[in-house]
């Protein structure tokens, strides 16, 4: 079987979780589209691993610490065969193997999580066994979200593998600036987010994370980087849209927990898809396509709040970002009030 | 205790190159001998007990057998969630050692006393918890928990405790340890507060009471034939720790016995009466304040055949 390009396991993790959403009422959506290029380009292009041998001594271990965007490597193994993209319709069922969360009882899975914070930790503990024993023959990558460096253990982390100088250890965060209520900034401003990692020692790699061409050349930068003579730990911050290849998704606060609803939600989002479609994929939910159908965005309208509608009466002047949808420099612009 | 765990440690280490130590920044002139003997095997980890749990996970996920080393509550409620998800759900060959349990640091206050961990550590699954009584048991437990694969907890006194088993034959994790025989009333004790048992045993003896006396060392899984059995054939069974009343090792005793069909016994649960320490003082101090030094343990016990 050739092997899928990135591009086209990017398109089936969406699709795929298009439908584990939609069958399950499961939450995330937005999560995964925006994390979908970040391990589309890791299982395509970096790491190494054998589908039919998981625990493979010399494989690239991965922890997924934004485990609510779990579906993203269901989608990603199941492609890859570690096992039946049959399976993923399971997701969130009763008897599955497929939590919402993502599990190491699946094949493929190095590491559980779902409560946030603790993911690059556990990545630290496998780089720094590595790096103990001087195995150099396989990295440690720990996908973040950047809603997660909230916490305060990331950080515990973060100076640890700076100290420990784990240059076999590469972090990705995606950093779609969005979290569970409102935007990262209105929620705890965590901007300059790159001079944070840099004031702790890391090397730091900036990139757009939903452009294929872009996340690979970062990754190969992080080798080039993690060679280097201070032997420091390299994070891959890669901008990326929340909600992204689906534009009314797209920067949407309302699909961190909605799912795509019967109707035209559903069909709305596959045809989106549809309009990016690479050559050679196969879906094997709606295989000729959806016809475009009409939105009924306004059904949405007062399901969400971002927080500034609190009006709350705090005496200092909050800093507020403001997104349209499918930007990236709008959620740069930072309105004081 | 503490001396004693290291020792031991560093002996086991010796031989088996995948022991680990991490230290949260804590064990000052304690863990030198460790360090010394096993540079290699020694980390700080600093003062960050979360990544500490996590990272034993992934370190263990590795190979490793990671001991984490820290005091009080740091190790432990700090850092709870780690150890829930990450070792004990992983299934991960981490051991949490805890210095300091019960009022070991009685004056530093409220904060350093671990007097919660047993009832909050007994209740995550796939966690062996352990707690010696003196540094006999201290040794035995150290080197069943190495044996041991899986996540663990060894909840340790301090400096001062002394031996008190001459020896211990056939130590096995699970299993209770009898001292005496005796008569009508049983105390089963855990941890470090055993020095006050034997004393309240001596003095019980003189007072013409005739009590038998049991360690555990095991917490969980709880020794239940040992229970049961006490519980069909003496009166009282008095349990006693350097922990709260709810949740901990007297907790488990009433578990087993609320669910047995018939038996004699009555129980006496002796430790904190759910509160927190608010006294300053130490550890001698504390206990008698709070009702669990070798007087107050005579006293409630002889109130029982009023």
């Amino acid at each position: 079987m050739k092997k899928m390009t990135s591009e086209q396991l990017a398109w089936l993790i969406r699709r795929h979780s298009v439908e584990m959403t939609h069958l399950s009422g499961g939450s995330h959506i937005g999560s995964i589209l925006s994390v979908a290029d970040i391990v589309a380009v890791l299982y395509a292009d970096v790491m190494k691993y054998k589908a039919h041998e998981p625990q493979w001594k010399e494989r690239d271990r991965l922890i997924l610490s934004k485990g609510h965007a779990g579906a993203a490597i269901y989608a990603a193994l199941s492609e890859e065969g570690f096992f039946p993209v049959e399976e993923l319709k399971t997701h969130y069922a009763n008897g599955s193997r497929l939590s919402g969360h993502v599990s190491h009882h699946l094949p493929g899975v190095d590491f559980s999580t779902g409560s946030l914070g603790h993911g690059l930790s556990a990545a630290v503990g496998m780089a720094y066994a590595a790096k103990k024993d001087r195995i150099t023959d396989h990295r440690v990558f720990a996908v973040l979200g950047d809603g997660e460096c909230d916490e305060g253990s990331v950080w515990e982390a973060v100076l640890f593998a700076n100290h420990y100088r784990l240059n076999n250890l590469i972090a990705i965060v995606d950093h779609n600036r969005m979290q569970s209520l409102d935007f990262n900034e209105n929620t705890l401003e965590i901007e300059d987010f790159g001079l944070k990692w840099r004031a702790f020692g890391w090397n730091v790699i900036e990139i757009n994370g939903n452009s294929h061409k872009e996340l690979k050349s970062a990754f190969g930068a992080a080798d080039k980087l993690s060679s280097e003579v201070l032997h420091k730990p390299t994070v891959i911050i890669a901008d990326t849209i929340k909600g992204y290849g689906i534009k009314f998704m797209e920067n949407n606060i309302l699909w961190h927990y909605r799912f795509p609803h019967e109707g035209w939600e559903y069909d709305g989002a596959v045809y989106e898809l549809y309009q990016s479609k690479p050559e050679g994929v196969r879906d094997p939910y709606t295989p000729d396509g959806i016809q475009r159908p009409e939105l009924h965005l306004e059904e949405l309208e007062g399901k969400w709040a971002f927080t500034e509608t609190w009006n709350t009466t705090y005496p200092e002047p909050m800093r507020r970002v403001y997104a349209k949808p499918g930007t990236l420099e709008a959620v740069h612009r930072i309105l004081e009030e | 205790m503490r001396d004693t765990f290291v020792r031991t440690l560093a002996e086991l280490a010796k031989k088996d190159k995948n022991i680990e130590l991490v230290t949260g920044d804590l064990g000052f002139g304690v863990l030198k001998p460790f360090w010394e003997q096993c540079p290699d095997q020694f980390t700080n980890a600093g003062i960050a007990e979360q990544n500490m749990a996590s990272m034993a996970a992934g370190m263990a996920m590795e190979g490793k057998t990671v001991f984490i080393y820290s005091i009080g509550n740091f190790p432990t409620l700090r850092c709870l969630e780690q150890i829930r998800n990450d070792c004990a759900y992983h299934q991960a060959d981490v051991k949490i050692v805890c210095i300091g349990g019960g009022f070991v640091y009685g004056s530093l206050g409220m904060s350093h006393q671990a007097t919660e961990d047993l009832a909050i550590l007994r209740a995550l699954p796939d966690i062996l918890v352990m707690a010696p009584a003196d540094l006999v048991e201290a040794e035995e437990c150290t080197k069943a928990l190495a044996r041991q694969k899986g996540t663990g907890y060894l909840r340790l006194g301090r400096g001062e405790e002394k031996r008190i088993h001459e020896k211990i034959e056939n130590f096995q994790i699970g299993k209770a340890i009898k001292v005496h025989d005796g008569e009508r009333t049983v105390i089963f004790s855990t941890g470090a507060i055993f020095e006050e048992v034997t004393r309240a045993y001596e003095e019980l003896r003189e007072k013409g009471y005739n009590p038998a006396v049991y360690t555990f060392p095991t917490v969980k899984p709880i020794d239940r034939e040992t229970i049961e059995n006490a519980a069909k054939n003496f009166d009282i069974v008095v349990t006693v720790e350097e922990h709260n009343i709810i949740g901990g090792f007297g907790g488990a005793v009433a578990e087993v016995m609320a669910e047995m069909k018939e038996r004699k016994a009555r129980l006496l649960r002796i430790g904190l009466n759910d509160e927190y320490s608010i006294r300053v003082g130490d550890q001698k101090y504390l206990r008698q304040q709070y009702g669990m030094d070798c007087s107050a343990i005579v006293n409630k016990i002889r109130r029982q055949f009023e």
